[in-house]
Order: C-alpha cells, then sequence, then structure tokens
C-alpha cells in the first residue's frame, strides 16, 4: 500500500489545460465546463459505438479519460448503456453488419440527444468509402450534430468536438 | 533443404509442382492436384507444421478458375500449398479436422469466396450475416464491390446447451467500454462458464477487395489502417511483401528505423493492456498511472514523427521519418524514464495479492491447446509456443541485435501480463540498440513496380504476434489480391477455450489478456 500512495504523491496531478495556446486553453476549458453545467446539469454522459473503425479512434477516446486531458474534470464521463446517454460519439465508417445495431443505439437512447461523429472514416467514409461491405459516414444512418476530422483526431481534438457540439 | 519440402515430396512425389518464379526466399510454394489438398496438410502435420493461413483466390483474370492455397509454418520455414479449383465444382478437401484454425479459415473462404470445403463440420456464414444475399461473393472478380445487397430474411442458428439451470448471456456487439463491436453468447450454470460462443464480423469493412482498387504503392494506406493499433506493423508487412516482389533494396537506416517504430508500438500497446487489464480486475491505479507513460510516449511520437501511432511513415521503398540527433537524445531520456516509472509499478502489480487472486490460474490456454489451435504472439508464448518472427523470420537489425523471447508456460492471465512486462523490458533494451547503432544513409528509395504474375509474401511480428500479408499481382500488374492474416484470425478460437469453466465476471479480464483485432479479424 505504502508503495502506492509513494507513487500517486510523486505523479502529482498531471491533467493539463485543454490545450497548449495558453489563452485558448483556459477559454475553451471553461467554456467547457460552462457548457456543460447550464445545458447537462455539469453532468454530460456519453456512449460510444464503434460502427466500424480500425479501433485508432477509440485509442484516442481512451486517451481523453487519461490523466492528461482528464475528461471528467469537465463533468464529461463514459456510460456502459446509451439509456443513460446525452451523447453518442460514433466511429466509422458504418458497415452493412452494424448499420442495424446502430440505428438501435441511436433509437435507445433518450431525446434530446446529440451525436458526434468522430475520424475522417465518421465522417465521410475516409479510406474505405461506400461499399458492399461500408454504408459510409456516421451522417448516412444517423443524423448527426458535429463531426470531428482526423485520422485519428487528437484527444484535444475530440475534446474541442465534443465542446462545440455541447455549447452547439 | 527444408524439412516441411522433404515431408511433402515423400508423400507426393511428382505431384509436387514447385514455383521457383514467384516469392521471395524465404517461401516455398507448390501446387498440388486438389484431391492430394488434404493429404498434404496431414503429411505436413506429422512434421510438426503449423497452420498459418489459409486463403483462396480469383485468379479468372489469369485464365484459370479459382485457388486455394494454405500456408504452413514450422520453425523459420514458410511453405504455401495451393491447388487449383475449377469455377464450376469449386470444392476442395477441408482441412478442419487435421487443424482446428482451418475451421474459420474455411468458413470464411467459402462465405467471401463461393469455395466449397469439403467435409468441412459447421458451413454457417462467418463475416457474412444471414442478411447477406446467399450467392453475393464479393472476394470473385465477377462481384461489383461498389453496389449495396439487398438485406434478406435469415436466422444464425447459434449452438445451445441445455439442461437445468442452464441459461444464456448475449452480450454485444455494442458492448459496455469503448471498445469494437463484436457479440459473445455465453451458455452458463450459476456462474460458470459451459460454453462461449463468438460471433465476428461486424467491422467488415471490405479491405481485402479495397486492396484491389489500389496501387501497389498507395495500398500500404489502407495496410496502416487494417487494425489502428498495429498500423506500423501492418505497414511493415505490406512493404515488405511488395519489395519481395520486386527485388527492391530497401536502406539499412530504413530498416533501422521501421524496428525502432515497431518497439514503440509494441511498448505503447503493451503498457496500456497491462494498466486495462488491472483495471478489469478493479485496480484503476495501474490503469492510471500506466497510461501517462503510454500517453507520454505517444507525445513523443508526435513530436519526433509527426504521428501519434507513427501511421503512414512507413512505406514501400523504405521510411518517411527520420531521426535527428536531438529525436536520439529524447528517446533515451525517455527509455531511462520509462523504466524508472515501469519498474517501480511492476513491483506493485507483482505485491498485490488481492490482483495476483485474480490473475493466476484464470482463462488457462495450456500448451497442447494453444498448439492445436496454432496460435501465434503473446498468447502463444504465453502458453509455452517459443514463436516469434523477430527471431525466426527477422529483418535487419533483429538478426544483429538478436532478440529474447519470453516464454512461459502456465497460459493464464498473469502469462499473458507477464509475457507483455518481459517484452516492454526487452523493447526497451532494443530501443536503446537500435538509437545507439543507428547507420547513415538515406531512409527511403524509390520504390520499383512489382511485375505481372508475381507474388509476395511477408511475415512479421507485431506487438500482438505475427502478421501475414501475401500480395499478388495480375495479368496486369495491378493487385489482383491482398491476403491479410493479423494474428486475431487464430488467436480468437484460443479466448473461446480459455474460457470454459471460469466465472462470468471473469471475461473481461480473459478478454482483456487476450486483447485481439475486431478490425484486424473482420477486415
Amino acid at each position: 500500500m505504502i508503495r502506492i500512495l509513494c507513487q500517486i504523491f510523486r505523479t502529482g496531478i498531471i491533467t493539463e489545460p485543454l490545450s497548449h495556446t495558453e489563452n485558448e486553453v483556459i477559454e475553451t476549458g471553461t467554456k467547457q465546463e460552462e457548457a456543460v453545467g447550464k445545458y447537462f446539469s455539469r453532468s454530460l454522459t456519453i456512449r460510444q459505438v464503434d460502427s466500424g473503425s480500425c479501433n485508432g479512434c477509440e485509442l484516442e477516446i481512451h486517451a481523453v479519460n487519461n490523466s492528461f486531458y482528464n475528461c471528467e474534470k469537465y463533468g464529461i464521463h463514459f456510460t456502459a448503456s446509451p439509456r443513460f446517454a446525452d451523447m453518442l460519439l460514433v466511429t466509422g465508417p458504418v458497415t452493412r453488419n452494424m448499420e442495424i445495431a446502430l440505428k438501435r443505439t441511436y433509437n435507445a437512447t433518450p431525446s434530446p440527444k446529440l451525436v458526434v461523429a468522430v475520424g475522417d472514416c465518421g465522417c465521410n467514409g475516409g479510406i474505405f468509402g461506400e461499399s458492399y461491405a461500408s454504408v459510409g459516414g456516421v451522417g448516412k444512418v444517423i443524423p448527426v450534430d458535429v463531426y470531428i476530422r482526423g485520422c485519428p483526431p487528437t484527444p484535444a481534438d475530440i475534446l474541442n468536438g465534443i465542446l462545440k457540439a455541447v455549447s452547439g | 533443404m527444408s524439412s516441411l519440402v522433404d515431408a511433402l515430396t515423400a508423400l507426393l512425389g511428382t505431384d509436387v509442382q514447385f514455383d521457383t518464379r514467384q516469392y521471395p526466399h524465404s517461401v516455398i510454394s507448390c501446387t498440388v492436384p486438389r484431391d492430394k489438398f488434404g493429404r498434404a496438410a496431414k503429411a505436413l502435420k506429422k512434421a510438426y507444421a503449423l497452420l498459418a493461413a489459409e486463403w483462396a483466390t480469383d485468379e479468372t483474370a489469369f485464365g484459370g478458375g479459382l485457388a486455394v492455397f494454405a500456408c504452413f509454418r514450422w520453425g523459420s520455414e514458410y511453405l504455401i500449398v495451393r491447388s487449383e479449383l475449377p469455377l464450376d465444382d469449386p470444392s476442395f478437401p477441408s482441412l478442419t479436422k487435421k487443424y482446428l484454425p482451418a475451421y474459420r479459415f474455411e468458413r470464411q473462404i467459402h462465405s467471401l469466396m463461393g469455395a466449397v470445403p469439403a467435409g468441412h463440420p459447421d458451413l454457417r456464414p462467418w463475416i457474412k450475416f444471414e442478411d447477406w444475399p446467399q450467392n453475393a461473393f464479393p472476394l470473385r472478380k465477377s462481384f461489383d464491390a461498389r453496389q449495396s445487397l439487398p438485406r434478406m430474411k435469415g436466422d444464425y442458428q447459434w449452438s445451445k446447451a441445455e439442461g437445468e439451470g442452464v441459461y444464456e448471456i448475449p452480450v454485444g456487439p455494442v458492448h459496455a467500454g469503448i471498445i469494437e463491436p463484436g457479440h459473445f453468447r455465453f451458455q452458463a450454470v450459476g456462474e460458470m462458464v459451459l460454453n462461449l460462443e463468438e460471433r465476428l464480423g461486424y467491422v467488415h469493412k471490405g479491405i481485402e477487395k479495397k486492396f484491389e482498387t489500389f496501387s501497389f504503392l498507395d495500398g500500404v494506406k489502407l495496410a496502416g489502417r487494417v487494425s489502428g493499433d498495429t498500423t506500423v506493423a501492418h505497414s511493415i508487412a505490406y512493404s515488405i511483401a511488395v519489395e519481395s516482389m520486386t527485388g527492391c533494396l530497401v536502406p539499412e537506416r530504413a530498416h533501422w528505423l521501421r524496428a525502432l517504430f515497431l518497439e514503440r508500438e509494441r511498448i505503447a500497446n503493451h503498457l496500456g493492456d497491462i494498466g486495462a487489464i488491472c483495471n478489469d480486475a478493479a485496480f484503476a491505479f495501474m490503469l492510471y498511472q500506466l497510461s501517462r507513460l503510454r500517453e507520454l510516449m505517444l507525445r513523443t511520437n508526435y513530436k519526433l514523427f509527426g504521428h501519434r501511432f507513427i501511421m503512414d511513415r512507413v512505406v514501400p521503398g523504405g521510411v518517411t521519418a527520420d531521426l535527428s540527433g536531438d529525436g536520439k537524445k529524447d528517446i533515451v531520456e525517455e527509455m531511462d524514464m520509462i523504466t524508472r516509472e515501469f519498474e517501480r509499478l511492476i513491483v506493485i502489480y507483482d505485491q498485490n495479492p488481492s490482483l495476483e487472486d485474480r490473475v493466476r490460474d484464470t482463462g488457462l490456454l495450456s500448451p497442447e491447446k494453444a498448439r492445436e489451435l496454432c496460435c501465434v504472439g503473446i498468447v502463444a508464448r504465453a502458453s509455452g509456443m517459443n514463436l516469434d518472427c523477430r527471431l525466426q523470420n527477422p529483418f535487419p537489425p533483429y538478426d544483429r541485435l538478436g532478440v529474447n523471447v519470453p516464454v512461459l508456460i502456465s497460459g493464464d492471465v498473469h502469462a499473458r501480463v507477464w509475457v507483455r512486462v518481459e517484452e516492454i523490458r526487452e523493447s526497451i533494451r532494443l530501443i536503446r540498440a537500435i538509437v545507439q547503432g543507428l547507420p547513415h544513409g538515406p531512409i527511403n528509395v524509390d520504390a520499383v513496380l512489382p511485375p505481372s504474375d508475381t507474388a509476395g509474401f511477408a511475415a512479421v511480428e507485431g506487438w500482438r504476434g505475427e502478421i501475414i500479408y501475401w500480395i499478388q499481382a495480375g495479368p496486369g500488374a495491378e493487385i489482383n489480391r491482398c491476403m491479410v492474416r493479423d494474428p486475431s484470425s487464430v488467436n480468437w478460437i484460443g479466448l473461446e477455450q480459455a474460457i470454459q469453466g471460469n466465472i462470468v465476471p471473469d471475461f473481461p479480464l480473459c478478454n482483456k489478456s487476450f486483447n485481439q483485432s475486431y478490425s484486424g479479424h473482420d477486415l
């Protein structure tokens, strides 16, 4: 136990402001907190849906949860069920085999709800495009509020995209 | 001479035709008559060979029909056995009863190419779902990949378990965490899992078909997105396969930089995995500590090579990102920091009895089963198999630096964690050696385009295990077929076997300890 405590104190708090350019940082971070506070009673709950991604975007969404970006500090957390979610964070391209599951997840999420498409593939199908196996971007299947581009987008891009959606 | 070739020629004599025109020197390829395909596999099994991959091609562009391929491995030898199948009767003897991994390879061949493995015990569709038209075979040349297929009615026949107190738990495709989609169906009594049946294919994006629309040089971008967490290893495997078709000589420095990227990818993923496994045993401390180290590595990647996962930095002919003198210093300092922090954390892992209670003897995959299933990579090394392409099929600098491959025999979650721990230590040593010995010179050469009617092969040790690419150039020197075998294609069955007899709450833990790719499997 003593080793665990020592390690925790040695590491300290490493959470960073959202962006590295000073003023923008505080601005975006504060805005995020304000928006989440105002529209979502200080708690924005996200259900992530992988509808066909290569797992690159998932890794960066994971990173949003790590101690550097620490999305919980803005009141954002990820939930296991779409029934509790305010927002769907969807990576793509939407495959033919996931199309129905994605629609069902969308329908299971209570309204009002936000949908954010993550990554180039989620935006327009990316390198996979449209084919017998891929329907294309998330917008082809469910209505999307905000698109976050990048292959994969960085954790800061993802946080900024979420902010854009909530402050809509 | 090769022992596999000896075993094959001893049985089939002049029926075996060796193909000397194609392939790099590391692979031997031969064609056998279709009715001898099964007997060839039997002879190779007797010679201790493992089945590495099985796939089919459409060779109508060459004026032929279909062809089925099986790639066998023993030690550092790879042998590809091919049989031609006429279009009007595309059946071939199934290998499933001789080699278990052929079970899914052949279901996939049947679903996507429409070749029939005669004698296969279970021809339910795989990857292709029940709502696809039965006669849609996407990998055939006559299939237009741009069409959108109508949805049909149909049911998937799940395996059933019956009896007093037996119940089913369906999980997925949308899972509770931030992970890829797949469906798991458990039959359980109380907390004990009787059987697990996986159903994958949800992230089938038509990658193998898509390769056929790319040029040889652009294809590497797609290879880098087969499985986003393994982007470096897939790009290297694709590039080596293309280079092997043209005899392209990659500069020494490029080889070393590729190895550097590969080892950095290995460390970053292993760090994340060890943390996530501990987190699934409710020890979140390790997850946050190790993801901190992982994040620092990704940031260094971004600073030095311009991408957090080093995506698109490996291309046929070399690499597109170089390492400067300052970069070397950054890496050495980073390795010092990671070693210091990591070793402290591993002491904590090792001295935590409640964690030990969860990871020891959980999710056992016995060495016998692992061999029977022809597992590869970390899963195989945790179950007593000494397999590592960096050792058995190395590209420079691995042949010079050597690799210490950790092999454990207990086959439980702990063994799979500990293989990762040892591999991180070894990768740190390799990175230091690479940075120190990095040769001078150019980092890429102009890639030559492969001539028509050739094929290339590559096996590269990604962080999950051996990745195989087999690329065939068509008559117009275009990509006629690009076969991708991610380690997940064989290791997923290992999870089904390892979970039996465990309790349901240990499934996330076992699953994470395997951490196989859905995207790399579904393609």
